[in-house]
C-alpha cells in the first residue's frame, strides 16, 4: 500500500516541530532554513498552513530535468533528487507549479521532500496530527467520517 | 555543546559590531539566558546606573535549549536595568525570534552606549550591521516589521522591535517580536528606545550554529518530555483550549481576582472576559472572539490566543487594520485591562491588547495603572478636566481611550505611561498604587493567595507572577496542595519555585512546561544538550545562585529589605467577599522565615556564608 503525506491545516499551531525534524533528517541541524516543509502563517486570518511537495504522479520537475536527476521511488511514490546527478540548473524549480523544489546554494543541488524513505520525520514530529502519513488512496477518509457523522440516520426525527 | 559560544557586542555609540567568545566558565555556573546575561550585566555595569543612561547595557540572550526540538525550546530574554523599578529587569519572550538568533550563530547580543540617531541591527548569520532607522522612528511594531521585511526582500527575517511606547519611554514599554510575542515587563522597551535602537532583525541559516552533546539522548529525553506535556491536563488540554485564560473563572471563584484596583477580590464580570467567553459566539455577528490557538517556536502546548474582533465594535469603527486576526488576550492581560478597572467588554479588552502589541507596551502595567487612575478619579483627586474625559471604574470608553493615548504620549496618556506608582504619588496617594518596587501586580491577589503575596514582595523584578508561581501549589495542587490562607511551609516552597524558575528561564524553555514537568523531566534534556555534568542538585544550585546574584544587583542599586513589601491595602483592608473573605496578607509572618531559608540576614542581605556557598 502506498502512503501519502496528508496535511490538515486546521490542526496546525505553527510550532515548527516539523521544520526542525525535516532539517535534522537531512542536515543534522534544527536550523529551519534547511527544512523542505514550510509552515506559513496567515496572521490576519489566524491560520497556519504546512506546505510541501505532494509527489505529483505526472511530476513536472522530473519531466523537466535535463539530466534525469529526479527519479521515482516505486515503493513510496516519492520523486527523489539524485544529488550526484543533479547539475543545479534549477529548471525543475521553474517547472514545478507549487514551488516545492528549491535550490540549495550550500550544495549547488536542488532539494525536495523525499518522504524520508517512507517514514516522514515531519509527520512523526507533529504534535497535533496536522501532518499525517496515511493510505494514499484514502486521504479523504477523515473528512468523509466528519460528514458521515453529520448524517441524520434516525427516521423517527423525520 | 548547545551554546553557539559566540557573543555579539554592539556599540551603539561607535556603531561597531564585534564578535567575542562566550565566557564558558560563566556558562557552567549560570547555564544561559536569564542567568548568563545577568552575570554579564552585573560584571560590566554599575547597578546604580540610570536605566536610560548610555552606560546601562541591554542584552538579548538565548538559552542552550533555544532553537532545539525540545518542547517550547524557543525562548529568549532581554536583560537590563529596568526604568520602572530601578531593579534588575529580565523579560522573557517566545515567538520565533529567539530560535532565529541561535540559528544565526549567537548566544547573546550585548548592546552598549546609545546611538545618536535611530538605528536597527540586521543580523544575517555571522554578519551584523547597524542600519539607519530614521524612516522607522514613529512607526508601530507592526509597520516596522513589515517595512524591514519588504526592504530586505526577505519574508523569513524575524524582527523584535519597539513601537511608539518604547520611543516615548513609557516606563513599561515592551519589546515585541513576531507581531504579538513580547519581552513584556519592567520597561525593557523604554531602555531600547533610550538607546535609539528601533529593532533587531535576524535571519539565521547556519547548519553549524551549535552541536548537541548527545543527540540520541537528546531525542529520548525530549520525546519523553513531550509525552508528559501531552498527557497532562493543564498542558495537554486546559492551555491549548483556553490558554492561560483557563484561570479567569477559577481565580475569581476562589476569591483571589483583584478587582477595581484591589478594592474588591472578586469581579462580577469575570465570566464575560474569561477563556470560556472567548469561545462563545457573539450575538452581534455570530462569531467567536477566538479563532484558534497558536504556538511559539517548538511548543507542543500552544497556549497562544488568536482572536478576531467584532467588526462592528465601537472601538474599531473605520479602523480596518484591527479587523483581521491577531494576538488575543491572555489571562494577565484580560485581568489587567478588565477586572483591574472593572471593564467587562471582551472586545474592548481585545482591542486594547492589540494596541499593546502594535505599539509595544505591557498590558499588565497599563491596565493596572488605569485602575489606579479610576480610583483617584472616583476619590475626586483626578478630575475630568485633567484627564480630558470621565474615568469612573467600569468605563470601557475611558480604558480604550487611554490605550490609544499612552504609547503616543498624548494628553493624559503621558501620565498613564509613568505607571501606577508615579501616578498615585503625583496625586498624593502613593498608598493606592498596587505595586511592589513600582511594578504593578499581575492577576492574583496577595490576600487571597498568601504565597503569591510573598512571591510578589520578594520578586527581584518587582511584582510578578513569573518569578515564583505559588498559584501552582495554592490553586492547582502542583507539586502538592497548599491552602491559600496557610503560611506554613510557604517560604521554603517559594524559594524552591524561585530557584527552579531561574533554571527554566536560563535554559531556553518556557516556564509553562512546569505545570507538567518537574526538574527530573527538564534535567535530562539539558544534560543531553550541554556537555558536562548537569545534575538536578547542580541545576538547583545554579538557580539559587542566579536568584542571589539578582538580589545583590538590586541591593547595589539601592533597594533594601524595606522594598520587599506590599501596599497597605493588602496588609490592612480585608478581602470583602468570597472564600477568602476577611483575609489580609500575612507577609509579616512569612518574610522573616523567607530570609532565613534564603540564608539572608533579617535585613534581607545574603550572609557571607551564603555568598561563599554560591560563589556570588
Amino acid at each position: 500500500m502506498q502512503k501519502s503525506l496528508h496535511i490538515d491545516p486546521n490542526k496546525c499551531t505553527g510550532c515548527l516541530q516539523c521544520e526542525m525534524a525535516c532539517a535534522w533528517e537531512n542536515y543534522r541541524t534544527f536550523t529551519i532554513a534547511k527544512s523542505r516543509i514550510k509552515v506559513f502563517s496567515f496572521h490576519h486570518e489566524g491560520r497556519f498552513v504546512p506546505y510541501t511537495c505532494t509527489q505529483c504522479d505526472e511530476a513536472w520537475c522530473m519531466t523537466a530535468c535535463p539530466v534525469d536527476a529526479i527519479q521515482l521511488d516505486p515503493v513510496t511514490g516519492a520523486k527523489i533528487v539524485l544529488e550526484p546527478t543533479c547539475v543545479g540548473c534549477k529548471v525543475c524549480t521553474i517547472a514545478c507549479p507549487f514551488g516545492t523544489i528549491n535550490y540549495v546554494a550550500q550544495t549547488g543541488k536542488v532539494q525536495k521532500c523525499d518522504l524520508c524513505d517512507g517514514a516522514p520525520a515531519c509527520a512523526k514530529a507533529c504534535p497535533t496530527a496536522a501532518i499525517t502519513y496515511v493510505d494514499a488512496d484514502w486521504t479523504g477518509l477523515d473528512k468523509m467520517r466528519q460528514w458521515a457523522g453529520k448524517t441524520d440516520t434516525n427516521p423517527a426525527t423525520v | 555543546m548547545a551554546w553557539t559560544k559566540n557573543v555579539l557586542r554592539v556599540n551603539l555609540e561607535t556603531g561597531s559590531c564585534t564578535t567575542e567568545p562566550l565566557n564558558m566558565e560563566w556558562a557552567q555556573d549560570y547555564l544561559g539566558q536569564r542567568g548568563l546575561a545577568t552575570k554579564y550585566l552585573v560584571s560590566e555595569t554599575d547597578p546604580k546606573v540610570d536605566p536610560f543612561s548610555p552606560k546601562n547595557k541591554m542584552i538579548f540572550v538565548t538559552g542552550p535549549l533555544t532553537g532545539t526540538m525540545a518542547a517550547t525550546g524557543g525562548r529568549y530574554s532581554v536583560v537590563t536595568k529596568g526604568p520602572l523599578t530601578g531593579a534588575i529587569a529580565c523579560s522573557n519572550s517566545g515567538g520565533y525570534f529567539g530560535a532565529e538568533l541561535k540559528f544565526a550563530g549567537w548566544d547573546m547580543v550585548i548592546f552598549e552606549g546609545a546611538s545618536a540617531k535611530p538605528v536597527y541591527l540586521l543580523i544575517t548569520d555571522g554578519k551584523a550591521e547597524l542600519l539607519d532607522a530614521s524612516h522607522l522612528w514613529g512607526k508601530t511594531v507592526w509597520e516596522t516589521e513589515a517595512t524591514i521585511k519588504k526592504y530586505h526582500q526577505d519574508p523569513q527575517i524575524r524582527v523584535a522591535a519597539i513601537g511608539r511606547a518604547g520611543e516615548n519611554r513609557v516606563l513599561y514599554a515592551a519589546i515585541v517580536n513576531d507581531l504579538h510575542r513580547a519581552a513584556g515587563r519592567s520597561g525593557v522597551g523604554a531602555v531600547m528606545g533610550s538607546k535609539n535602537l528601533k529593532a533587531v532583525a535576524v535571519r539565521g541559516t547556519r547548519t553549524d550554529a551549535y552541536h548537541l552533546a548527545d543527540p540520541e539522548a537528546f531525542f529520548a529525553a525530549t520525546e519523553a518530555g513531550k509525552k508528559v506535556l501531552a498527557a497532562n491536563g493543564v498542558t495537554g488540554q486546559g492551555l491549548p483550549t483556553y490558554g492561560t485564560q483557563v484561570l479567569m473563572n477559577v481565580i475569581n471563584e476562589l476569591g483571589a481576582l483583584p478587582t477595581r484596583n484591589h478594592r474588591d477580590i472578586q469581579f462580577e464580570g469575570a465570566m464575560a472576559i474569561g477563556g470560556e467567553a472567548m469561545h462563545e459566539k457573539r450575538p452581534t455577528d455570530g462569531k467567536a472572539n477566538l479563532i484558534t490557538n497558536g504556538a511559539c517556536f517548538g511548543c507542543t502546548i500552544a497556549c497562544g490566543r488568536i482572536s478576531r474582533m467584532d467588526p462592528g465594535h465601537f472601538s474599531i469603527k473605520d479602523k480596518p487594520q484591527y479587523k483581521g486576526a491577531s494576538g488575543g488576550v491572555e489571562y494577565e492581560a484580560a485581568w489587567a485591562l478588565g477586572a483591574a478597572n472593572g471593564v467587562s467588554d471582551l472586545e474592548a479588552l481585545t482591542y486594547a491588547n492589540f494596541l499593546c502589541n502594535e505599539d509595544g507596551f505591557d498590558p499588565i502595567s497599563f491596565g493596572a495603572t488605569v485602575g489606579a487612575a479610576m480610583e483617584l478619579y472616583e476619590l475626586g483627586l483626578l478630575t475630568k478636566e485633567e484627564i480630558g474625559f470621565e474615568l469612573p471604574f467600569g468605563s470601557t470608553e475611558g480604558m480604550v481611550r487611554l490605550a490609544e493615548l499612552t504609547a503616543v504620549g498624548e494628553g493624559f496618556g503621558k501620565v498613564i505611561g509613568l505607571g501606577s506608582k508615579r501616578l498615585c504619588t503625583k496625586y498624593g496617594r502613593p498608598d493606592l498604587s498596587m505595586t511592589v518596587k513600582s511594578q504593578e501586580f499581575p492577576a492574583y491577589d496577595g490576600r487571597g493567595l498568601q504565597g503569591m503575596g510573598l512571591a510578589y514582595a520578594t520578586s527581584n523584578r518587582g511584582a510578578c507572577h513569573l518569578r515564583g508561581y505559588m498559584v501552582s501549589p495554592e490553586v492547582l495542587g502542583i507539586p502538592m496542595k497548599m491552602e491559600p490562607q496557610a503560611t506554613e511551609g510557604k517560604p521554603a516552597m517559594l524559594k524552591a519555585f524561585q530557584d527552579l524558575t531561574a533554571v527554566v528561564d536560563s535554559s531556553g524553555l518556557c516556564l509553562f512546561t512546569t505545570f507538567a514537568w518537574g526538574l527530573s523531566d527538564i534535567q535530562p534534556q539539558i544534560q543531553a544538550a550541554c556537555e558536562g555534568d548537569w545534575s538536578e542538585e547542580r541545576l538547583l544550585l545554579v538557580g539559587e545562585r542566579i536568584w542571589n546574584m539578582e538580589r545583590e544587583y538590586n541591593l547595589g542599586a539601592g533597594l533594601t529589605g524595606k522594598d520587599d513589601n506590599l501596599p497597605p491595602r493588602l496588609m490592612k483592608e480585608p478581602a470583602k467577599t468570597g472564600p477568602q473573605k476577611g483575609a489580609v496578607s500575612k507577609l509579616d509572618i512569612m518574610l522573616p522565615e523567607y530570609y532565613q531559608v534564603r540564608g539572608w540576614t533579617p535585613e534581607g542581605v545574603p550572609t557571607a556564608e551564603t555568598r561563599m556557598r554560591l560563589g556570588v
